[in-house]
């Protein structure tokens, strides 16, 4: 064999990015989401996972603001998406502190500096209470 | 299994800031010489090494090389401040096989002298890195933030758990930290991870330290009293938090189970719990999840000074990673100290007609937890 594969796992995942979609895989034996990507499924060591593209709803499931040494505070939550995966992520739009556990969110790809690849985040969904 | 091998030697390298020019490596000789010294056994008696330190990426040869022990058999399993517990498991298992008959466990690290990012370097996560957590604390703060959303756990009752470390700390000579602290001055300490401040969060200190085993028959024959491994058990859940299945139930409930079906021992019987306080929360979870209280009681478990000096459970008795020391992979000196208490040492600290002790151990994330029960020749 010459030369290197397609893709791995995560050039998939940031190609999604880059489309503005969230993906995830899904795994047809097991019959349940699989984040972060894999090469094979954890439950069934399938290598035939699915690419999906994720609603962009969720749930906060836990959160805190960070006080850095120097610089603002921010948000760092961990995020329950629809389709049952869980993922690291922020909360942006309102300040960290009123990020609530249970929050319903939504996803926004926001471009970064210095070409790094754009970044999943959340917004309090609309019509939020 | 059970009671089939021992803990002879135990023994801290110099703690707290150590002298410059000290390598992780001199610190586990310093050790593994004294907790020989402690059993009355030479280094000529070693023919097990086991050994982990996040500074020296294959520190069990370092060692190897260090003592001119040539042909020991090794074990470097690393799985952070756990990682000793593991060792004690590895080495009672090579013990009973006969394939090594006197081992040392050893841990050292500078992490103070040299810095953090120095000592342990994070790994770049892509699916985590980009948000900036500031690792490990934000993990243990969203598993705090979870906890008090779920169970209505307080910041007054995280700093509880502080307080009784240092309280404890202030009975141990060999202990960082020397002053009181109260409930306020945690609360207003400078937060790091919201809802973790400063005085929530483990020391962070030089420091090293080794342990002997041998078999229990050989244990018997040696200078001080025996304390037997008992039980062991260990699991992991998970390598990133965001990979934790539930961010308020830790591995420590399996692997306390499993200690405690080998050890033929319940919580009821442990007469004093060191458990790896690397942050408040820690202990809480730690405490539920091995059967010292019901799941989201720990907060109101402790809240009371029940675990703190003179109250009904003895808990990290040395002071803790919270007040103690903390080099980072914590873990030895939770045995350290278990052997001491059943050994009758602990002077203003001691635990009164300890006979059972319990070391837990914790790493990564919430990611590996590892149980050992020892117990006093009366147990076995």
């Amino acid at each position: 064999m010459t030369g290197k594969p397609d893709s791995s796992p995560l050039q998939r995942y940031l190609a999604h990015l880059e489309d503005g979609e969230l993906a995830y895989q899904f795994s047809p034996a097991a019959d349940r989401p699989v984040f972060f990507p894999r090469v094979a499924c954890p439950y069934t060591g399938n290598a035939d996972l699915e690419w999906r593209v994720s609603s962009g709803r969720g749930v906060v499931y836990a959160t805190t603001t960070v006080h850095p040494a120097s610089g603002d505070p921010y948000n760092v939550s961990l995020i329950d998406c629809r389709e049952g995966f869980r993922m690291m992520s922020r909360v942006e739009g309102v300040p960290s502190a009123d990020v609530k556990i249970g929050m319903d969110v939504e996803l926004r790809i926001i471009a970064q500096p210095d070409g790094d690849p754009p970044l999943p985040v959340f917004v309090p969904a609309e019509g939020q209470s | 299994m059970r009671g089939s091998a021992a803990i002879v030697g135990v023994a801290e390298s110099d703690l707290g800031a150590v002298a410059d020019g000290m390598s992780p490596i001199d610190l586990m000789a310093q050790g593994v010489t004294r907790a020989l010294d402690d059993a009355g056994l030479k280094i000529s008696d070693v023919d097990g090494i086991f050994a982990a330190t996040s500074q020296v990426r294959l520190s069990a040869l370092a060692l190897s090389e260090y003592l001119k022990i040539p042909s020991a058999y090794l074990g470097s399993t690393i799985v952070g401040g756990s990682s000793f517990m593991l060792h004690v498991a590895h080495a009672q298992a090579a013990i009973q096989q006969g394939l090594c008959e006197v081992a040392v466990i050893a841990y050292g690290s500078t992490q103070r002298t040299v810095g953090r990012k120095s000592s342990s370097a994070r790994e770049h996560n892509p699916y985590e890195t980009p948000f900036k957590p500031f690792l490990p604390t934000t993990a243990y703060a969203l598993a705090a933030a979870r906890h008090m959303f779920q169970f209505g756990t307080t910041r007054e009752q995280l700093a509880a758990v502080a307080v009784a470390a240092r309280d404890w700390a202030l009975l141990n000579p060999k202990a960082w930290e020397k002053k009181p602290l109260t409930v306020d001055q945690v609360l207003s300490a400078r937060m790091v991870s919201d809802p973790l401040t400063v005085r929530d969060c483990c020391l962070v200190t030089d420091g090293g330290g080794a342990i002997v085993m041998t078999s229990y028959e050989r244990a018997k024959t040696l200078k001080k009293p025996v304390v037997a491994v008992l039980g062991c058990g260990a699991a992991v859940t998970h390598n990133s938090i965001s990979s934790m299945p539930d961010l308020v139930t830790t591995g420590a409930v399996q692997s306390g189970c499993d200690a405690y079906a080998m050890a033929l021992l319940g919580p009821a019987e442990i007469d004093a719990v060191e458990i790896y306080d690397a942050f408040t929360i820690n202990t809480i979870l730690f405490l539920e999840d091995l059967g010292f209280c019901p799941k989201g009681e720990g907060g109101r478990f402790v809240e009371d000074g029940k675990i703190a000096p003179g109250g009904s459970l003895p808990v990290n008795t040395n002071g803790g990673g919270l007040s103690y020391c903390h080099p980072g992979m914590y873990g030895i000196f939770l045995l350290i100290e278990a052997v001491r208490q059943i050994r009758g040492e602990c002077g203003a600290r001691q635990v009164k007609g300890c006979e059972v002790a319990l070391a837990h151990g914790n790493g990564g994330v919430l990611s590996s937890q590892s149980t050992v029960i020892l117990g006093a020749e009366s147990t076995v």
